[in-house]
């Protein structure tokens, strides 16, 4: 996206319009491979559990966030939560969102975590979303042990 | 602690794309900044730069403005982060015993790149990032979050904003100086529910340098050093999913820590006039309330009884803060600038008379994760 030189003010300074390019590797690490595996193989959610505090962290870390204990102690949680909070996202940035805007967002409680999950809301009204909402998760066909493996969490219907 | 005094500091005006390249905005504030503290270059005996390289699209950035800030060959390290950190950080030099003056400075572009996908980054590549989560969409989950908890309104944030943009009026440095209404606010183009476009901070470049010293050579270099009465930090959670968005534990943290260095028990008394990190217009409530200056959940109340206008007991950010002008990591170093002016009494139309003990803040990272509140006086 290059600045057009007259939005400088007409100040007689130039632009040099360019792009980063940065191939990059990352490495998810023992417990964001396994929460990925299971996701992907099995559809199933897990979390690590604090032997001191008892909440369980979805996605799963090797330390308590708040303790700074070992988490040890892997648990299954559910595929269904509850919505802390949600936002729809009306603008549009090339290259980094997953959906077309409007799209929304929120943070889930899956039954069985503590901490709650951020991810997308699918096959939901986007004029109808509320907070206390219960979601399930919508699993991806082609699963890549990724985080949009859980392609969207949609509304359950009363 | 020894006393430490900021004796000299310089913003440039505040704008969208400046035609200045990052090291010449560096210069201007340099050079300002030592004709404010009354200083030359040799004065300085070590410098710490605000840079991030996502921002300035190179890495090791700081590096690359050496000379603009008369920093090669002498001790100069790096702050990636708020420009409160890099006060923190020379206020620590100086505290070592090792330096004398200290010159920070903090400058960014933030129109050279595209601000959502910087923002976009700082979120952890293997899990949230592919969300297409950034600054505004992050925020508009934390602004919920708050308005439901404590059952604070969009007209109520709305008045921040509202209140801001007037300030900035009086303030020649301010990016977006504006007369608007809450109604306004409330009409304007919706970014991410909540969150719509005059609830957000402009897209600013800028610079802002300030110049500290030890207590001998800030008394014997300036008539009136603005004292570094106390300093608080504190950190949350990195996931968002780990926080109560609607909490600021953190900032209640860093305040506490600061208040009781400063001697401070009972901040809307003792407290004259605060420069907060709003980057959003919901922040300057929840920080607010971080700060100690209401309970938590009150500040909508607070805001509407107009305590915190110019006319009200604790103004704060008579400069228009954040929502005015944000060149991002140079935004807080502002509110440390501003504070200065306030306190020596150079504020001109936004001056809040009688002020003598002030506070300054700054954020880093999505939805306030990170914490720094200065307590300056005379």
């Amino acid at each position: 996206m290059a600045v057009r030189s007259e939005e400088l003010g007409n100040t007689g300074t130039l632009i040099y319009p360019s792009r980063i390019r940065l191939p990059y590797t990352w490495h998810v690490g023992k417990m964001g491979s396994r929460f990925y595996q299971e996701i992907r193989d099995n559809c199933k959610i897990w979390g690590t559990k604090c032997p001191k505090c008892e909440w369980v962290f979805v996605p799963p870390r090797e330390t308590c966030p708040r303790c700074y204990r070992d988490m040890p102690e892997w648990v299954e949680v559910s595929d269904t939560g509850t919505l802390l909070t949600y936002t729809v996202t009306r603008y549009g940035v090339p290259g980094i969102q997953p959906l077309e805007p409007p799209f929304a967002l929120g943070i889930i409680k899956l039954d069985g975590a503590t901490s709650g999950l951020v991810h997308l809301l699918g096959e939901v009204n986007l004029n109808d979303i509320s907070i206390g909402m219960r979601v399930k998760a919508v699993f991806r066909e082609a699963r890549r042990g990724d985080y949009l493996d859980i392609k969207y969490f949609k509304p359950i219907r009363a | 602690m020894d006393k430490v005094g900021i004796i000299g500091v310089a913003q440039t005006k505040y704008q969208r794309y400046n035609p200045a390249s990052h090291a010449e905005l560096a210069y201007e504030v340099t050079s300002k900044a030592l004709e404010d503290a009354g200083l030359t270059i040799d004065d300085i005996d070590n410098t710490i730069t605000v840079c991030n390289d996502f921002w300035d699209g190179r890495t090791i950035s700081s590096m690359t403005i050496t000379e603009a800030t008369g920093s090669h060959k002498s001790p100069t390290t790096n702050v990636e982060g708020d420009g409160t950190y890099g006060a923190l950080m020379g206020l620590m030099r100086l505290l070592s015993g090792l330096h004398e003056t200290t010159l920070v400075v903090a400058q960014s572009k933030i129109s050279e790149g595209i601000p959502s996908i910087i923002t976009n980054a700082m979120f952890d590549p293997i899990y949230e990032r592919m969300l297409g989560l950034d600054a505004i969409n992050s925020a508009a989950l934390q602004m919920r979050s708050y308005m439901a908890k404590y059952g604070v309104t969009e007209e109520q944030c709305a008045k921040i904003s509202v209140k801001n943009h007037k300030n900035a009026r009086a303030n020649p440095y301010a990016h977006l100086p504006l007369d608007i209404t809450v109604k306004d606010v409330l009409k304007s183009r919706v970014l991410a529910d909540p969150i719509k476009l005059l609830d957000t901070s402009p897209i600013s470049d800028g610079a802002c340098a300030i110049i500290m010293a030890r207590e001998r050579t800030a008394k014997r270099k300036h008539g009136k050093p603005i004292w570094i009465k106390g300093v608080g930090h504190c950190a949350d959670a990195y996931h968002l999913g780990d926080r109560d968005l609607a909490e600021v534990d953190a900032l209640a943290s860093a305040a506490k820590r600061a208040y009781n260095m400063a001697g401070i028990r009972s901040p809307l008394k003792q407290i004259h006039v605060a420069e907060v990190y709003d980057a959003f217009s919901y922040m300057e409530l929840m920080w607010m309330e971080g700060l100690g200056f209401c309970d938590q959940g009150k500040a909508g109340a607070m805001v509407d009884s107009g305590l915190t206008e110019m006319n009200g007991a604790l103004p704060v950010n008579p400069s228009g803060g954040v929502l005015s002008a944000h060149a991002v990591q140079v935004a807080g170093l502002a509110r440390i600038a501003e504070a200065v002016l306030q306190l020596r009494g150079q504020a001109g139309g936004r001056q809040v008379d009688g002020a003598s003990t002030a506070l300054a803040h700054g954020i880093e990272g999505a939805c306030g994760q990170g914490h720094c509140v200065f307590i300056l006086g005379k």
